[in-house]
């Protein structure tokens, strides 16, 4: 792998050789590497029970009876719970709360929670639910999301199937051009397919309260939802971030944690839940699949004058994040770019499909698609390079958004696409089957093989938006411990995998310019950390705990002044005192004879709402920006795609942690190969097919190619470090360069991913529609 | 039943397990050893990987009662107490480790790799033989490239070990 980082890390207040700008190991890696880390599944108690959940076989049915006499009278199951054990708010979520914790009237899709048991054994619990006697009448479910829109469609719930529309108008709305190029899109249903299933355990205290230990993304939103839902002051729900095995959007929503609380309070016993990954599928929301119909217009020489988009999300039959979604998609849906008229209709909406809301990319993932389909349309219509025309096009800093703010810091969109297309192109396949499509398979030794080359360049908002109260709050403690200064580090975020605690970490000994530094287990008795979501966390729980330290400094050199009084040009480094003339005036031993401990809570710069008319408004907080390049060989006539190599230029503004940084451009990038051309939860009539890991395909090291990396630091002024979100940037522009590989390679229009193999071959029922040569 | 087994070198017994359960069922719930993970439970992620009788194998597909009078080897058991195999050490410095829930299983399917690679006194192998032997286990946060340099920086320091510190030959990738 070949990484280039654009400058030498820069030494802040301390010099830790572990501190910001390094590559710090994980403070959690030990334990992960030798099997000693808990996740949430790995809990255990004595005495503890097991608790699973009946989930509803159909999309769209009224419950008409629901008998759990036959599942009590099962030997070892202790109990069963229906909506009429609930004893707060019986709906929740995270914008609207629409979803019932357990069903009473009505499912509005396959796989909704309808009831509960706990039980001695999951053997016992699956007889337990098996024994629940459900009758439904079962109804036609509303499944196109287009339809969903149309009058007189059948409502999934009272007030219509809108969950939202984002509305914008910007420029002159008539605007005409040389040039015009239309297209049609479609993105399937991804999943998240985070390796470490929902669970946790649920433990009832003696004050009548619950302590939950659960893998999640943010504890407080999930305390508040299970307080409410239990009935509970949320001082009596206590919850401690259990180890997580990735997140991606799927653990926003909650999922058992309710669940799990009520048979606990119920039982009077230990209650452990683990989804099997079957379940997982149902028990988490998935990215919404997209109708987008996009016309772009520009002059003969290849400036855009227009862009009209019209993005329909499905957003399955709960709220969830849906409302955030669509900012995304219509804020962010031209793309890179200037474009001095814009018109937009997004719609979120409700069908009686898997209810679908946050992942990686959170919207900006499918217009991408779109609109980088379009970019080379247009190039191809025009005769110019798809590159070329990115760069005539491409946004810079001072650029105007759709919703007419103004992008005030680094957007080096030309810079990057120079980047990934200045790179060497790599060798022909030869002739190792294991470098060909198809692998060890046998399927070709080259024949009917085409290689080809795409790009894509994307751009994504960091942290949260339109007008929403974003904070993080540290607590740092700095106290003397083995003869030297020693920090503890807690707040509420959550790690999820991506590194926040190995952050946290390099943040606390730069600020402090100490090596000493624990990281506390996240919990809900400190303030609220935030979602660990929208690539947000370094920026935001990273600008609390610099801000923590840097009040401890202040709070040093407070004590410092005490005891020098009246002294000029005092500082303190190390929880050290230091003279003007570098002398060292106190220790500390001396500073740190009582510990300091700060709480702060940090935000960054307010971001305002959209006008509802016209979509205008200074709605994000920061943009980040990626681009790749994809090489693929195609087997035409099979229609198997190897992706041969992936070159990634992003800027991230400070690499916080370099080989953290290029992680997270691997990782995000595997998940836009994913969406390229593989992964797709297949709905037919409402129901999932393929919920397994047989049947949904996620990349294997097999599917991932050597990738190739540029990291541009960047200092955003407005950000901690200048840094700039990094998770969701890779995972957006990924996709549509491969895409524009398989075009090149092929000829076909692919308007729709992820693309099949029945796509290439044209063999497939639809590919038809999709497939026409562009 | 009973179930009796070694595990990680020791004589151990499991009561009152149900016929229906697993290997790995029965490691992480009734042996104390989670380590061995449960991303699918179906075969297909390698995340449960262990040594039954020194061959690598899914956990979750083995019956409980298969393992009956068999050695089992799990993470837990790959390095003596407070050490850390080669293997794990590399996955520690590459940074190919975020989640961690694939990395046990992982890091078994690598050793098991270099132990009939490199420690058999075979060349260290190259990045396509490293695809195909990890091909089993998925990874959902790295895309596999931090792991590829962690397996090849094991199988370096491996080689250096076995040939007392002279260079070992690489196949050509």
């Amino acid at each position: 792998m070949t990484e280039t980082i654009t400058r030498p890390p820069a030494a802040g207040p301390g010099t830790s050789a572990a501190g910001v700008g390094t590559s710090a190991d994980r403070p959690d890696g030990r334990p992960k590497v030798t099997g000693e880390f808990a996740y949430s599944s790995d809990l255990w108690l004595d005495g503890m029970v097991w608790g699973a959940t009946l989930r509803s076989p159909h999309p769209r049915a009224f419950i008409e009876s629901l008998d759990i006499g036959p599942a009590l009278r099962v030997p070892g199951c202790h109990t069963v719970l229906t909506h009429a054990d609930v004893p707060g708010r019986k709906v929740y979520g995270l914008e609207l709360a629409d979803q019932p914790v357990l069903a009473w009237d009505q499912v509005r899709y396959q796989g909704e929670p309808v009831a509960l048991v706990a039980a001695d054994h999951p053997e016992t619990a699956r007889r337990a639910l098996a024994a629940i006697k459900v009758r439904y009448r079962v109804l036609e479910p509303l499944t196109d999301a287009t339809a969903a829109l149309a009058p007189g469609a059948p409502h999934v719930h009272d007030g219509g199937n809108v969950v939202r529309h984002v509305r914008i108008r910007h420029g002159d709305q008539a605007a005409q051009a040389d040039v015009v190029v239309s297209g049609e899109y479609r993105v399937g249903m991804q999943d998240q397919a985070f390796l470490g299933p929902e669970s946790g355990l649920a433990v009832p205290a003696d004050d009548g309260g619950v302590d939950l230990f659960v893998a999640t993304q943010w504890l407080h939103v999930d305390r508040a939802q299970v307080a409410a839902s239990l009935d509970l002051p949320e001082e009596k729900v206590r919850i401690t971030l259990a180890g997580v095995g990735g997140a991606f959007g799927a653990r926003e929503d909650l999922s058992m944690q309710v669940h799990a609380c009520l048979l606990a309070l119920r039982t009077g016993k230990p209650v452990k839940m683990v989804y099997s990954r079957e379940e997982s599928f149902f028990g988490h929301v998935h990215r919404h699949p997209a109708t987008m119909r996009y016309t772009h217009g520009a002059t003969a020489d290849g400036r855009l004058v227009y862009v009209h988009a019209g993005i329909v999300l499905d957003g399955g039959a709960y709220a969830s994040s849906s409302t955030a979604v669509a900012a995304n998609a219509a804020t962010l849906s031209v793309g890179p770019y200037e474009v001095p008229n814009v018109r937009v209709d997004c719609h979120a909406v409700y069908t009686n499909n898997p209810p679908c809301g946050a992942m990686r990319g959170f919207g900006a993932v499918q217009a991408c698609f779109a609109y980088e389909a379009q970019m080379d349309r247009l190039a191809a219509r025009l005769g110019l390079d798809p590159v070329e025309l990115r760069l005539r096009n491409a946004m810079h800093e001072g650029s105007v958004m759709p919703t007419g703010q103004v992008v005030d810091s680094a957007a080096p969109v030309a810079e990057l696409l120079h980047l990934v297309s200045a790179r060497p192109l790599p060798p022909a396949a030869g002739d190792d089957l294991r470098n060909l499509p198809g692998g060890v398979s046998n399927t070709t030794h080259g024949e009917g093989v085409v290689r080809g080359v795409g790009y894509g360049v994307g751009i994504k908002n960091v942290c949260f938006s339109e007008g929403f109260d974003d904070y993080s709050t540290a607590r740092v403690r700095l106290q003397m411990a083995d003869g030297e200064p020693a920090a503890d580090v807690h707040t509420a975020a959550a790690e999820v995998g991506q590194g926040l605690v190995t952050l946290q970490s390099q943040i606390a000994r730069t600020e402090l310019g100490i090596e000493q530094v624990r990281i506390v287990p996240a919990d809900t008795t400190v303030g609220s950390g935030g979602s660990s979501s929208a690539s947000r966390q370094s920026y935001v729980t990273g600008g609390a705990v610099r801000a923590a330290c840097a009040e401890i400094r202040t709070r040093l050199l407070d004590r410092g002044l005490a005891l020098f009084p009246g002294r000029d040009g005092l500082s303190v480094s190390g929880a050290t005192l230091v003279s003007a003339d570098g002398g060292v005036l106190a220790g500390p031993a001396e500073l740190l004879a009582e510990p300091v401990e700060v709480t702060v809570t940090w935000r960054h710069r307010p971001t305002h709402p959209l006008d509802p008319r016209t979509g205008q408004g200074d709605a994000h907080v920061q943009y980040a920006f990626a681009a790749h390049r994809a090489v693929v060989d195609v087997d035409t006539e099979l229609g198997l795609v190897k992706v041969v190599e992936l070159a990634c230029a992003q800027d991230v503004g400070r690499a916080m942690n370099p080989r953290a940084v290029a992680g997270q451009i691997h990782g995000g990038s595997a998940q836009g190969l994913g969406l390229a051309v593989m992964e797709e939860i297949q709905v037919t009539d409402g129901k999932v097919r393929n919920p397994s890991f047989t049947d949904y395909l996620i990349p294997t090291i097999l599917d991932m190619p050597p990738m190739r990396l540029d990291v541009l630091e960047l200092a955003d002024p407005h950000a901690p470090y200048g840094l700039r979100g990094v998770g969701e940037p890779p995972t957006i522009s990924s996709t549509p360069a491969i895409v524009a590989a398989i075009r090149n390679a092929t000829g076909l229009a692919l308007a729709r991913i992820p693309v099949r193999p029945e796509h290439i071959t044209g063999t497939g029922l639809e590919s038809g529609e999709w497939t026409r040569t562009a | 039943m009973r179930v009796n087994l070694r595990v990680n070198g020791r004589a151990v017994t499991a009561d009152d397990v149900w016929e229906g359960e697993s290997l790995l069922f029965v490691l992480r719930e009734r042996l104390g050893l989670p380590g061995s993970k449960n991303a699918c439970e179906q075969g297909e992620c390698g995340s449960c990987t262990v040594y039954l009788d020194g061959s690598p194998v899914c956990a979750c597909l083995v019956a409980a009662g298969q393992a009956e009078g068999r050695d089992v080897v799990t993470i837990e058991g790959l390095a003596g107490p407070g050490e850390l195999d080669p293997v794990q050490q590399a996955f520690l410095e590459t940074g190919a480790v975020q989640c961690g829930f694939c990395t046990p299983g992982l890091i078994v399917q690598a050793h098991s790799l270099l132990r009939e690679t490199v420690d058999a006194g075979r060349p260290v192998p190259a990045d396509t033989e490293i695809r195909e032997a990890l091909a089993g286990n998925l990874c959902r946060c790295t895309g596999y490239e931090h792991i590829l340099e962690a397996v090849r920086l094991a199988a370096a320091r491996k080689a250096a070990a076995v040939c007392g510190g002279a260079a070992a030959g690489r196949e050509e990738a």
